[in-house]
């Protein structure tokens, strides 16, 4: 059985708003494996975006664990916890997410920028992911100056660009028209077929045709694993 | 990984180049101000400094005390005499002493008469080198006076240059000084010092005759042998005229100055005054320091999306801290470079005009490298220090809140 990538344990999110207590996840149990490609489906509310975070390492619960390989994230300091984060998740985002005053290229860079990688190195990668994706011929152009694909493409460059163990996407195709979200899907599969793990959360159920694995979560729960 | 942190606040800042502008006026008009105001004090003392050391450290003079402004000697109740004199030359340690009179008197030329103010030369050669050491003097036109020169005169640059007269005075002009005739056997070379420019020099005999003046002078210039017993030989001319005055220590009705204690009293002046200007300057680079502060909580506002994306792909909370640090460091620094060079323009500009309007010489913009150095490390300070609390929040964000927005 391959081994756990991501896995959380009873995770709960509470949040307070002045005297009212709202759980976003009540309870959450997922286990993510080695080259899964996962989907989280959810109407919007059911606590996608928790549960993305959590996956993400991006929030800390207020009750249960979270495993990344084998560290409690809760027990990492800030400093060690970004580093594992930007070394081991490469995220993709519904809004793309990149940073606007920077070329596509330096946007692929930027997660190397944080692990140190010494800059000839950082161009050689960003250069070949940026090729991978198709577009070696936008390499100084800005964010503004590409369209909702390319800006995605760029975006899942930027996401492999510290070869990282999962690739989280959230929504990937939900600002993109159907043509161009197929093409990004199928760029998701052939990234997983190359050995990636995939989580994806959608509510667009249509989406979970690509996973290997569905989670359904309602109200802050996965109802199925 | 600083170079790329550089590089991404660097454009960070050019994207937004007219806020970037109007955050930096803060610190350039600061630093431009510093700059300015330091280089020309500092100008101005060394001019005053070289004024001084042209009239020689080995020199006193000696005056009768004062009931009022005018020139040297003539409020004084009890004027210097010849008594004074002579024991003011047997003081050992006195090379030479020279007496000087500086007054007032009627010149007229082409039909216009002017008060003007007219000093003498000493006739004896000690007294005569002395003088003209003292004044540093030189002719611009003509010649300087002789020794046994009668009715000649100097006059000063500005009746060459300006028509004081209905006319301007030429070398062989014919001047009438209080009813007597002079003939100008040149003119002086333009001075820093305006007074000179408006001078006319006599020889101390012509002087006396015309002014009718018997056993009494203005001032007396006194050189040491020895420049080291300046101080001993100040006291010792003290107590010669204490007796010759009859004055009791304490009540003495005639005074000694040394060059170094007129220094030291235009040097206090001059540091009060650069004390007030760094103060000021310093107002508003605190001015300029808070607008930074200013733009970078307004940028860690508007760019919570931005450090969000940035946690998420691994950058840590001190990443993000030294990014927004070097971002308002480049303001103040950049703000500095700025500041320097209209600070340098400035004061570059005050030289020319101050030397078209006064001659050269008078107020040389003295611009060191330190100066420069010294700005540009603390404008970069002032930019540095001003970003810590906004960096500090943008890093304190967790990646989820920031995301989020």
């Amino acid at each position: 059985m391959a081994e756990s990538v991501i896995r959380l344990e009873d995770v709960w999110k509470i949040y307070h708003m002045d005297e009212v207590s709202v759980p976003a996840l009540s309870g959450m149990n997922i286990d993510i494996k080695k080259g899964e490609f996962v989907a989280v489906v959810g109407p919007s509310g059911s606590g996608k975006s928790t549960t993305m975070n959590m996956i993400g390492c991006l929030d800390i619960p207020t009750k249960g664990k979270v495993f990344l390989e084998h560290h409690d994230i809760s027990k990492l300091s800030e400093s060690n916890l970004a580093q594992i984060r930007g070394k081991k998740i490469g995220f993709v985002f519904q809004t793309f997410n990149l940073i606007p005053t920077l070329t596509a290229l330096d946007n692929v860079m930027l997660p190397m920028t944080f692990q140190n990688i010494p800059r000839e190195e950082r161009l050689k990668i960003a250069k070949n992911l940026l090729v991978k994706v198709g577009l070696g011929h936008r390499v100084g152009h800005l964010p503004s100056q590409l369209s909702g694909g390319e800006k995605q493409r760029v975006a899942i460059a930027r996401a492999l660009s510290n070869n990282p163990e999962v690739i989280l996407a959230d929504e990937p195709t939900g600002n993109l028209d159907s043509k161009t979200g197929e093409e990004i899907m199928k760029m998701l599969k052939g990234l997983n077929k190359d050995g990636k793990t995939i989580v994806m959360v959608t509510h667009d159920t249509d989406l979970t045709k690509y996973a290997k694995k569905v989670i359904h979560i309602k109200d802050g729960k996965n109802i199925n694993d | 990984m600083i170079f790329d942190f550089l590089t991404y606040s660097f454009n960070s800042l050019r994207i937004r180049k007219t806020r970037t502008l109007l955050t930096m006026i803060g610190i350039f008009i600061g630093i431009a101000a510093v700059v300015s105001l330091i280089s020309l004090g500092s100008g101005f003392q060394k001019a005053v400094l070289s004024q001084f050391s042209d009239v020689g450290t080995d020199k006193l003079t000696v005056q009768a005390a004062e009931t009022g402004f005018g020139p040297p000697g003539s409020t004084a109740v009890k004027r210097l005499n010849d008594d004074d004199f002579d024991a003011i030359r047997k003081v050992s340690g006195v090379k030479a002493a020279a007496k000087r009179y500086i007054r007032a008197a009627k010149a007229t030329f082409k039909e216009k008469t002017l008060v003007v103010v007219a000093s003498s030369i000493p006739q004896d050669k000690d007294g005569r080198t002395l003088v003209v050491d003292a004044l540093n003097l030189d002719v611009a036109d003509g010649r300087f006076l002789e020794i046994d020169d009668s009715n000649k005169i100097l006059v000063g640059n500005g009746f060459y240059e300006n028509e004081k007269f209905p006319k301007k005075v030429f070398t062989g002009d014919k001047i009438d000084i209080n009813g007597y005739d002079f003939e100008v056997v040149g003119i002086l070379e333009k001075s820093g010092n305006p007074q000179f420019n408006d001078l006319f020099l006599l020889n101390e005999k012509d002087l006396e005759k015309v002014l009718d003046i018997e056993d009494e002078m203005d001032l007396v210039v006194v050189q040491v042998t020895n420049v080291n017993d300046i101080e001993k030989v100040s006291n010792d001319i003290n107590r010669e005229l204490r007796k010759t005055r009859d004055v009791e220590e304490g009540k003495e009705d005639f005074s000694i100055s040394t060059p170094q204690e007129t220094l030291e009293s235009v040097n206090t002046i001059l540091n009060v005054v650069q004390i007030v200007i760094i103060g000021i300057a310093g107002i508003s680079l605190v001015v300029g320091g808070i607008g930074i502060m200013n733009t970078m909580y307004t940028a860690v506002l508007e760019r919570r999306r931005e450090i969000g994306i940035m946690k998420s792909v691994g950058a840590r909370n001190s990443d993000i801290l030294i990014i927004f640090i070097i971002e308002s460091g480049i303001l103040g620094f950049v703000g500095g470079v700025i500041g320097v060079i209209l600070g340098v323009g400035f004061s570059k500009f005050v030289e020319i005009a101050a030397t078209l309007a006064l001659g050269p010489g008078i107020l040389a913009a003295d611009i060191s490298l330190g100066l420069i150095i010294g700005s540009l490390s603390f404008s970069f300070f002032v930019g540095t220090i001003s970003g810590i609390l906004p960096a500090k929040q943008a890093s304190d964000l967790q990646p989820v809140d920031a995301l989020r927005q």
